[in-house]
């Protein structure tokens, strides 16, 4: 008898042959029993295909956004072609409209986000799954870190208005920087880094209790330092986890949009240092959507939704293969 | 035999699920595309309400006329504060009964229509330059050369000689002048970059006005609240509000020189005399730069837009002259409520051009009201 669950599903020749009682109550039982094996059949079928329609439905979206996006920015490509990817300047009176400066804002303010943020998270993450993985304190500290995550943007934003862009200024002032306002790129990667911060460190969280203990044990028994612990078997052996985390908190950074934009600083020139004025693509969308006024305006707003989507995509890829990589070795 | 078949059965399930999602996303496609003719319903619905949307400049004011005209005649109006573009775009579609912009409709929008549109005046407001100076009690008095030189970025200190000359007795400190301006499209920007194209050349061939122009200079903050917090916040800065933003926030705002040579506070007295003009038949006219002595240079007006015939798609006479008591009223006895939101009440001329206007409204080709 082979096994009875073949391409995810059990087929009616798999089921096992019996051999039945001829008196009536033995034929009724195995009736009752083939009935009810049926009736799970049937279950496990109805249950997967619901499995396929919602996953299908995930795909369609995701291939209806693409779809609109490029249809609504076809004007625009029409009107200015390839040249929108790095035009330099982004004049709505003139119907003049490049990307560039955008682009660069998006990637610089969330790359440096990143940076800021992954060794608070991996901190976070190693002190809550390793140190102290149970009591009340981590407990706290979890629940706080989770919280971080549920504030409304806007009142990061308004936070960083308020709070951080004159400790940026002072900051600024204090290392030299020719114009100290506080506001610019700099500031934005701040609120950024502080608002990704639970999406890397609650995945790594989880990741790294799931080490099995035997691994750690073993390598206690040969003498290991609780950090040589964690740097040769703990972070070795959840780096995909850890990563996939990180790539998480991109995604989150590179789409984020009010924290940003209100302190930003919402400038179309070029960004020529982190502590200069900048803008990225998914506040210059909320910015100037509602009350962009041509057909081609919004439709080079939409294209620039149109490469905030492209740019994550392949961001996410490249994030892929890192993992395969990790993972492969 | 039989596995085979069953297999294969639950291969053409799964294609056909294919399939039929694939339907559904492009049907969802179109319906973006032809959003326009699909939602064209709602105004022809017998639902009482009517419909607006557009400026959120005048959303404060609309909502105070609109309850007051829902206690006295039962009508209930509802208006989406979107902009003014949306706004404008929600008309074109024929989604919303009126449209509200602080903007006359530009030729593209206009050529979007089906057909001719009118505008009625229906309040006006100001944009004020506020500033932050610390050291500096008095209130500052700027000239329109001042004024675009600051926003192009050719005056960067702020005792630069033609402020200082502008300010005689005011010690001006030599602070960098930081520029704010919105980063969201908005009617106030539209208003402050219409007004500087007007009196500088310089800044009409390099910048021009929009709702959203290519700023050469500063810091762009989101909504009159990003404006205002950047400026308090930011020693040196100067950037330019709603008028009423500043009035109620308390935040120090300068005298602007108006083209009789005056300096002028922007108040409602100033704005509403800025409006008290000559103002053509279809009342397309920016107040920026008024002749009017006391008037404040940089004010302007705030329409209603409405379809000159209003009979189209299912719409019943009922429902257009509805819209049409309802707009009169508002020009007329609605204003009261104008002054202690800070909204400039119309002039005179300006109510008379509107009425003029309401009455070419139309239904079936026959005026709606007499």
């Amino acid at each position: 008898m082979d096994t009875s669950v073949k391409n995810g599903g059990i087929t009616r020749s798999d089921l096992p042959l019996r051999v039945i009682n001829s008196t009536p109550e033995g034929i009724a039982k195995a009736k009752n029993r083939i009935r009810r094996s049926f009736r799970q059949i049937r279950t496990e079928t109805v249950f997967r295909q619901a499995l396929v329609i919602i996953g299908l439905l995930m795909v369609i979206l995701v291939m209806g956004i693409l779809l609109t996006l490029v249809i609504k920015s076809m004007p625009s490509i029409k009107a200015l072609g390839l040249k929108y990817l790095w035009g330099k300047t982004w004049d709505p009176v003139q119907d003049i409209y490049g990307a560039a400066p955008f682009l660069l804002g998006t990637l610089i303010s969330s790359f440096l986000a990143l940076v800021i943020s992954v060794p608070f998270s991996l901190a976070i993450a190693i002190f809550l799954g390793e140190y102290y993985p149970k009591g009340w304190l981590p407990d706290f500290l979890k629940n706080a870190v989770e919280l971080i995550a549920a504030v409304p943007s806007v009142i990061y934003g308004f936070w960083a208005l308020a709070v951080l862009v004159p400790i940026v200024r002072t900051f600024e002032s204090h290392i030299g920087v020719l114009a100290p306002i506080g506001q610019g790129i700099f500031a934005s990667s701040l609120v950024l880094a502080v608002m990704i911060i639970p999406y890397a460190a609650s995945l790594g969280r989880s990741m790294i209790q799931l080490v099995p203990s035997q691994l750690k044990e073993a390598a206690y028994g040969l003498g290991a330092t609780r950090w040589e612990v964690i740097r040769s078997v703990v972070l070795p052996y959840t780096k995909s986890g850890l990563f996939a985390g990180i790539l998480l908190s991109l995604g989150r950074a590179l789409g984020e949009t009010m924290a940003v934009t209100m302190v930003i600083g919402n400038t179309s020139l070029m960004p020529h240092s982190i502590f200069a004025l900048g803008n990225t693509m998914a506040s210059v969308i909320a910015n100037e959507f509602s009350e962009a006024d041509k057909p081609v305006y919004v439709s080079a707003l939409i294209e620039l939704g149109l490469v905030l989507f492209l740019v994550t995509v392949v961001i996410n890829l490249i994030g892929k293969k890192i993992i395969d990589r990790f993972t492969n070795d | 035999m039989k596995k085979n078949l069953l297999s294969f059965k639950s291969t053409l399930t799964v294609a056909s699920l294919v399939i039929a999602s694939l339907v559904i996303a492009l049907s969802l496609v179109s319906c973006g595309g032809g959003g326009g003719a699909s939602g064209g319903d709602s105004t022809g619905s017998n639902d009482d309400a009517l419909l607006g949307a557009g400026s959120s400049f005048d959303y404060i004011l609309f909502s105070k006329q609109f309850s007051e005209y829902n206690k006295a005649n039962g009508l209930k109006v509802n208006y989406q504060s979107v902009g003014s573009g949306a706004g404008i775009s929600q008309l074109t579609n024929k989604t919303v009964d009126f449209g509200a912009s602080d903007a006359v409709m530009n030729g593209k929008q206009d050529s979007a229509l089906s057909s001719p549109a009118i505008h009625i005046p229906i309040t006006a407001g100001a944009v004020a330059l506020s500033y932050n100076l610390p050291d500096v009690k008095d209130t500052l008095n700027l000239t329109p050369d001042i004024i675009a030189g600051m926003f192009l970025g050719t005056i960067s200190k702020w005792n630069d000689p033609k402020i200082v000359a502008a300010n005689k007795g005011v010690k001006l400190p030599s602070t960098a002048i930081q520029i704010v301006h919105r980063s969201d499209g908005s009617g106030t920007t539209n208003i402050f970059t219409t007004y500087l194209s007007k009196v500088s050349t310089d800044w009409n061939t390099k910048v021009g006005k929009g709702s959203a122009v290519n700023w050469p200079t500063g810091i762009g903050g989101k909504g009159s609240e990003g404006v205002s917090g950047t400026v308090k916040q930011t020693p040196g800065a100067i950037g330019y509000v709603e008028m009423s933003y500043v009035i109620q926030n308390k935040i120090p705002y300068a005298r602007v020189q108006n083209k009789a040579g005056n300096f002028i506070t922007p108040t409602i007295a100033s704005v509403t005399a800025a409006a008290n003009v000559q103002i053509p038949p279809d009342s397309k006219v920016s107040l920026t730069n008024t002749d009017a002595p006391d008037g404040y240079p940089i004010s302007g007006f705030s329409w209603v837009i409405i379809y000159k015939e209003q009979k189209y798609n299912d719409r019943n006479l009922d429902r257009a002259s509805k819209l049409l008591k309802l707009l009169s009223w508002m020009i007329h006895d609605g204003q009261q409520y104008s002054p202690s939101l800070n909204y400039a009440p119309l002039s005179p001329a300006a109510v008379n051009v509107g009425d003029a206007i309401l009455k070419s409204a139309t239904y079936d080709g026959k005026p709606i009201l007499q």
